[in-house]
């Protein structure tokens, strides 16, 4: 009985990779655990191994083949007195081809139906006989919605007038965006360095951090033992002495475990000693929901750290802000909070080919222009947004969505300027409801812009409840494009 | 068993075991500085108005001048003197916890400026904004001054990344308590700072009491020096009472950081004799214990009576408790003549940039 040896699913986020090398030939006698490919994802080669013994019947994908989608079937195996011939009469059509099609990798791709494009640290590299089964049950089923699916988008902003005319634009995604705004920094400025869990042997627990150990070497790029309290202080230590680090918390969860070192020792500093003494550090890591992980690894925490004076609070969506802002913010004087999105991570935009894009930290910036309603976001609720409102303007709602970018200082002049147009907002934030960015817009126009309303403002955030792990209930807690769509006719009274 | 040849690990195993105590051994085989009648009365000088000012800034919280949280350093004069007068001002850095006012003054920062910041003035060294807890002196390598127990030591071991960072040569001391050293950061710091060979003392300031609770209350392990066997940091173990074994005891330590050994952990044994800060009322300890080492390991009176059996005339130190008088006397009418902060003040220094 021939065996089929489908494309694994070798991290959580992988929807095709690329087949690189195949390390058997046809009629080799492997026994499990034999490498059989080298296989390319969004992340990293990986090996992939044979899980039962038999003979190799036929490669069904020849090597060098892009975008393979998980699932598709890449070699038959004979079973033990069949032969190789007879298994090379495979049933399956070969898949599509997609030979060196470079840019297939990362392309965003979540939108409903697609897979989920979610990232997690991957600590088992190998490839499995459970997680390669499961992945192309997931594939046959075409069940792969979760509940961060619907966080998916694929419009892009408008071009913001922040880029100078003419400049030349490339695809990049945000995770090399910010990268390079890294990359660019440390180059600039021999004070600036690198620390956190695997951000130096391993690239990036989400690859954020890639090439730069080669770079900079171990001196400015630095792995630290799993200790978020300790090495949280010692950042905020030797930005106090002088120098200008940038603290990675594989994501913002873990930071709770160092929270106390971001408020009461970097934000408190300059106030309590009288403005003499600084603390220009960075906390970057990704923050809010990803996919299945439930609820202690979903979590927005932007309106915690928003509500500190003595910081600074960065959330940026597309890649042109992310690397912008999180240059600006590793030149500041300041302590940054600095919020990204693992679900975003893998998304493409376009980015200004500039020497040194910098922009305005505390400065919002609208995404999609509209004079019915606006819609307040940030992060990857901006997506959501831009989704809800290409859909409302086939319904003739012209939405103009505002994304905030920094949450502290917000920038309250666009917001108010914005529903002074429009006259009626909707503030959509994938995070709690309760005490949130979207309580904080609100009160804003209720205390400052009260008289260009011509609706209540709603707000469209998580269900008030831990994150459940199930997809349904995942599903049924996060925001989503037909709740923005309610909220929006509701506050147009359509 | 005796006879028998210790094995290639048994020897790798002494020699580790050897590393960890030689600092204690070196101590142990030469505990004193030897200093000269000049040095010995600076550092004479230096505890008396740690002492003076101490004394001063409780009668002035008494008054109502001073609120909040106020603890006094008065009886651990010693620890900071000896340690800080080891070190190369313009170049090392200096952390410690709230108890924060005598590592100032044995810094030869201004007195004025701290009873200023002591009554929330404008001219207090943090321009009132920060209180008796939160003082800094960037000017001086003084880091602070920090009111969370324990969150110096990780401060303190980033102090000491910058300095291994810019290869400056610089070393670090971070100042904490037997009741801060129970806190996990403490060990997370430890890791790292040997991991990494940071060029940092970590001084804990054993005074018996962590606020009321008495250190066999709340240690499992209260020879504290041991504690960074684990990390295999040398511990050494100082009589915090006395100037010049603090002093020799940190040119020890000092020495062997600079040289790029990374980090050493020094436990001073001194002891507080106020309360924990101005509201405590003492109940955890007798009258009886306080006034015992008063009267026998004052670490004042110790270097006054061998300032006179180096021959110091009685007269002269009379002369210099006038002036540390007089200077305290200074501090505390300028801290109560100075202004307030101005009511701007209160949303500047925020942030440093305006955005």
């Amino acid at each position: 009985m021939p065996v089929e040896v489908k494309m694994p699913a070798l991290s959580p986020t992988m929807e095709e990779g690329k087949l690189a090398k195949w390390l058997v030939k046809e009629g080799d006698e492997v026994s499990s655990g034999d490498v059989l490919a080298e296989i390319e994802t969004d992340k990293a080669t990986m090996e992939f191994e044979a899980v039962d013994e038999g003979k190799v019947g036929k490669l069904v994908v020849p090597e060098g083949t892009d975008g393979v989608k998980v699932g598709t079937v890449i070699a038959i195996m004979a079973g033990e007195d069949e032969d190789v011939s007879e298994a090379s009469s495979s049933p399956e059509p070969a898949p599509q081809a997609k030979a060196d099609e470079q840019p297939a990798k990362e392309k965003p791709k979540a939108k409903k139906g697609g897979a989920p494009k979610v990232e997690e640290p991957e600590k088992d590299l190998k490839a499995d006989e459970s997680k390669a089964d499961k992945a192309s049950e997931k594939d046959d089923k075409a069940e792969l919605e979760t509940g961060t699916t619907q966080l998916g988008s694929d419009i892009k902003p408008a071009k913001s007038d922040e880029v100078p005319h003419g400049v030349n634009m490339k695809t990049a995604t945000v995770r090399e965006a910010l990268r390079d705004a890294m990359a660019e920094e440390m180059r600039r400025d021999e004070r600036v360095f690198i620390m956190g869990e695997e951000v130096a042997e391993y690239q990036g627990a989400y690859k954020v951090t890639q090439g730069l150990l080669e770079e900079f070497g171990p001196k400015r790029v630095i792995d630290t033992p799993i200790t978020e309290y300790g090495f949280a202080g010692i950042g905020t230590g030797a930005a106090m002495g002088g120098l200008r680090p940038i603290v990675e918390f594989m994501t913002f969860n873990f930071a709770m475990q160092a929270i106390d070192h971001i408020i009461n020792s970097a934000a408190k500093t300059n106030y309590m000693s009288g403005g003499q003494m600084r603390c220009p550090v960075v906390f970057r890591g990704p923050n809010g929901a990803a996919a299945r992980v439930a609820a202690q690894h979903s979590q927005n925490y932007g309106p915690w750290y928003a509500s500190v004076p003595g910081l600074v609070v960065i959330a940026p969506y597309d890649a042109s802000d992310a690397k912008g802002l999180l240059k600006a913010a590793i030149r500041s004087e300041d302590p940054v909070v600095f919020l990204e999105n693992e679900l975003v991570y893998g998304r493409s935009f376009e980015l200004p080919e500039l020497d040194d894009h910098v922009l305005p930290i505390g400065k919002a910036r609208i995404v999609r222009e509209g004079t019915s309603v606006t819609i307040v976001s940030y992060s990857i609720g901006v997506g959501v947004s831009l989704e809800a409102a290409e859909k409302l303007a086939g319904e003739g709602i012209e939405v103009e969505v505002v994304d905030l970018r920094t949450l502290r200082p917000l920038d309250k002049a666009t917001v108010l300027e914005s529903l002074k147009k429009t006259n009626r907002m909707v503030v959509v934030e994938e995070g709690f409801p309760v005490c949130s960015i979207a309580s904080e817009i609100i009160t804003i126009c209720m205390e400052e812009g009260f008289d260009d309303l011509d609706a209540p403002v709603l707000r469209v955030c998580d269900e008030d409840v831990p994150l459940p792990y199930a997809a349904n209930l995942e599903k049924a807690a996060l925001i989503d494009v037909d709740r923005v769509i309610a909220a929006v006719k509701k506050v147009c009274y359509r | 068993m005796s006879n028998a040849e210790p094995s290639p690990s048994e020897i790798a195993e002494r020699e580790e075991d050897f590393a960890l105590h030689s600092l204690a051994e070196k101590h142990a085989a030469d505990r004193r500085y030897k200093a000269s009648k000049e040095e010995l009365l600076h550092f004479y000088e230096q505890m008396l108005l740690i002492r003076r000012f101490e004394e001063k800034a409780g009668q002035l919280y008494g008054l109502g001048l001073i609120g909040g949280f106020c603890h006094l350093y008065i009886g651990q004069e010693a620890v900071a003197v000896g340690l800080q007068s080891a070190l190369k001002g313009g170049l090392d850095s200096v952390i410690t916890g709230y108890r924060d006012h005598g590592h100032m003054l044995a810094y030869g920062i201004d007195p004025k400026v701290i009873m200023a910041e002591l009554t929330g003035r404008h001219s207090g060294i943090s321009k009132g904004k920060g209180g008796s807890m939160h003082m800094f002196s960037v000017e001086h390598g003084f880091y602070g001054g920090h009111g969370i127990v324990g969150a110096q030591v990780p401060l303190g071991s980033g102090l000491a990344f910058a300095h291994k960072y810019r290869e400056d040569g610089g070393v670090t001391l971070a100042y904490f308590g037997d009741g801060a050293a129970n806190q996990g950061q403490v060990y997370e710091s430890f890791n790292m700072a040997s991991l990494w060979k940071l060029p940092i003392i970590f001084v804990i300031e054993n005074n018996q009491y962590a606020m009321g609770t008495a250190v066999s209350r709340s240690s499992a392990e209260t020879h504290f020096y041991r504690r960074g066997t684990a990390f295999r940091i040398p511990g050494m173990q100082v009589n915090g009472m006395d100037v010049l074994e603090v002093r020799k005891a940190a040119e020890i330590a000092i020495e062997h950081v600079r040289g790029g050994n990374g980090p050493v952990l020094m436990e001073l044994n001194t002891y507080r004799y106020r309360g924990h800060s101005m509201s405590d009322p003492a109940k955890y300890r007798t009258r009886e214990e306080v006034q015992g080492v008063r009267e026998k390991r004052d670490p004042i009176e110790h270097a006054k009576t061998e300032l006179m059996e180096m021959g110091v005339a009685e007269a002269s130190l009379k002369e210099i408790d006038k002036r540390v008088r007089a200077s305290v006397g200074q501090a505390a009418d300028f801290a109560e003549s100075s202004p307030e902060p101005d009511a701007s003040e209160l949303y500047t220094d925020v942030l440093v940039e305006t955005y």
